[in-house]
């Protein structure tokens, strides 16, 4: 499995990371190496073999539907470049 | 693929008849007091960002929590549409940006949804009976609200929705019609209801649809379908995919093709848009959450949820019909909402079924609807309606009486046995009283006489007469029968 530029840029943009035009190459062979590292796990059968999930024998922990947090919106927008009335503001998102 | 084509389905285009294909997506919020993966509140409305934690907002280093009764409320929900309930399965991240999606991703599960397979029994009004098949139930989180109204340059956000428990139910592609549709989606908001799992509130956003729609000509294969996305009514549902339809098949005998997109309803128009512009982000890149372990339980767990489920609409539809005697109709009405249920059966409670059901789907749905109340809020308690019920079935008040007192209790209340004492509105029988104004009618009109020996129809005429002098307290087969003897009319 191998990557081409058009897939580099591509990737870069569903993470919205801006990537010039000289920086694909190079990204896209550090990409591939890290590919053909992994690949290497191919030459093990794995076939009816469980994915672990964990490497301690845990179940999900859960907790009780009770109402223990919230009520701090002044700490939700603190960090927020923009923001009124404890509302985030952003730049529009429609057209 | 193969079922016979339903030619009452069929609509008709330029070229010949087309039959729509129809499958549904809905969004349904879990009935939670907390959030599924923080102990936000899940509260409708609050002040802006005041419902939100730091893991709802996705700060660093936060981890998410499943909340133990959403995982309840999905199971029950498996259970209420008869499905698989899967004992282990995983959540996964579905990857896209948005303003309102802070975690850049949405907790959701993918491949290995907590519910397979079910159905939904579907009962049209036009007496015919379409099964929907589900294909999954699965637990995701909601995303928060953008809001673009509020200044010309920029959206403001809030998270207080963010990361509440919905459930999304996928349908089969199983429907054929927007009445269909809509019948389907009143029925699942019923079994939800019923279950408690989500309260359907489709105002609040609390019930959605995406709606996928395609149209083919009859036998063929499936066409290209288009999604609608977010249709937050019942009637809209099907506005929407009446236009939808018309749209595609208006292309297709154009001599175009459907372009498979996504569309949104606008309401106030009637009808559908593309929203191209967020196609391309249709790159979901699902993986498993790694925060999150499999989600997993016993069947001793699900038995437990199931043992305690309340009866379901289609069982209780059923044993109405059973044991009161009803209509498949009436019984339909009366199931529709776990209280007007309620409210029938205290009515009927040891009285005749069929009366119980006439009065409270007749005259009690008539006037509530009429003053916008409902079952809850009726100004007539089920045991007063019981008790006007008891005063006819003992011909101590006339059927025609019982509606007046009916509107006394309404506006009034009381007690039904004592008004009709105090107010004097008891039924006449006394065959005396009634010959009396028999004979004070026949007296007064001796043309009348005449021509009803000629015309016995002419008999109400007299009927009526006789009900006006008495106040309508007469009983009105003494008064045929006394008529009858006295003008020997057979």
């Amino acid at each position: 499995m191998a990557v081409d530029d058009n897939t580099v840029r591509r990737i870069a943009h569903l993470a919205r990371i801006r990537v010039t035009d000289e920086e694909v190459p190079h990204l896209r062979s550090e990409l591939n190496a890290i590919l053909d590292f992994v690949a290497q796990l191919d030459q093990v059968d794995v076939s009816g073999v469980e994915p672990m999930t964990s490497v301690l024998p845990m179940d999900l922990r859960q907790r009780e539907d009770k109402v223990t947090d919230g009520g701090y919106a002044d700490r939700i927008v603190a960090n927020a470049p923009q923001s009124e009335d404890n509302y985030f503001v952003v730049p529009k998102v429609v057209e | 693929m193969n079922a016979p084509v339903a030619t009452h389905n069929l609509i008709k285009g330029a070229t010949g008849d087309w039959e729509i294909v129809i499958g549904m997506e809905i969004h349904a919020q879990v009935s939670s007091q907390s959030k599924l993966f923080s102990g936000a509140s899940t509260a409708f409305g609050g002040a802006p960002n005041d419902h939100v934690s730091l893991v709802d907002a996705a700060f660093p280093g936060m981890l998410p929590v499943i909340n133990t009764e959403c995982v309840a409320q999905a199971v029950r929900t498996g259970l209420g549409l008869k499905a698989q309930v899967n004992l282990k399965s995983v959540f996964d991240r579905k990857n896209y940006f948005y303003p309102d999606l802070p975690q850049g991703y949405q907790i959701s599960q993918f491949k290995h949804p907590i519910v397979g397979e079910g159905e939904v029994i579907v009962d049209l009004s036009d007496g015919r009976r379409i099964v929907v098949g589900i294909e999954r139930l699965h637990l995701e989180q909601d995303a928060g609200k953008s809001i673009h109204d509020l200044a010309p340059a920029s959206s403001y956000v809030d998270l207080n929705r963010s990361g509440v428990a919905l459930m999304e139910i996928v349908s089969r592609p199983d429907l054929r019609s927007s009445e269909e549709a809509k019948a389907y989606v009143t029925k699942l908001r019923t079994i939800l209801r019923y279950l408690g799992t989500c309260d359907g509130d489709m105002d609040k956003g609390n019930l959605r649809a995406d709606v996928n729609v395609s149209v083919r000509r009859p036998g063929e294969g499936l066409g290209t379908r288009c999604e609608i996305k977010n249709v937050n009514s019942i009637r809209f549902i099907g506005q929407a995919i009446e236009y939808e339809a018309r749209r595609q098949i208006g292309i297709i005998e154009d001599g175009g093709s459907i372009d498979q997109e996504t569309r949104l309803f606008d309401a106030v128009k009637g009808e559908t848009r593309s929203m191209r512009s967020k196609e391309e982000a249709h790159d979901y890149r699902y993986f498993p959450d790694p925060d999150l372990l499999p989600l997993t339980f016993d069947q001793a767990y699900v038995d437990g949820l199931a043992a305690a489920l309340p009866e379901l609409p289609d069982a209780k539809k059923e044993r109405f019909i059973a044991q009161y005697s009803l209509s498949a109709y009436d019984a339909d009405v009366l199931v529709a909402e776990r209280d007007t249920a309620d409210f029938f059966e205290e009515v009927a409670r040891g009285r005749d079924g069929k009366a119980a059901a006439n009065w409270v789907i007749n005259e009690l749905f008539g006037r509530l609807n009429k003053e916008g109340h409902t079952v809850a809020t009726s100004p007539v308690s089920a045991a007063q309606l019981g008790g006007i019920i008891d005063l006819i079935g003992e011909q101590v008040i006339s059927g025609k009486i019982a509606k007046d007192l009916f509107e006394i209790v309404w506006s009034e209340g009381g007690d039904p046995r004592a008004l009709v004492e105090e107010r004097g509105l008891k039924q006449v029988t006394d065959t005396g009283a009634i010959e009396a104004a028999v004979d004070a009618i026949i007296a007064g009109n001796p043309d009348k006489v005449e021509q009803a020996k000629a015309k016995p129809t002419l008999l109400g005429w007299f009927v009526g007469q006789v009900m006006k002098t008495t106040g309508g307290k007469a009983n009105p087969q003494a008064v045929n029968d006394v008529l009858k003897a006295k003008l020997g009319i057979e």
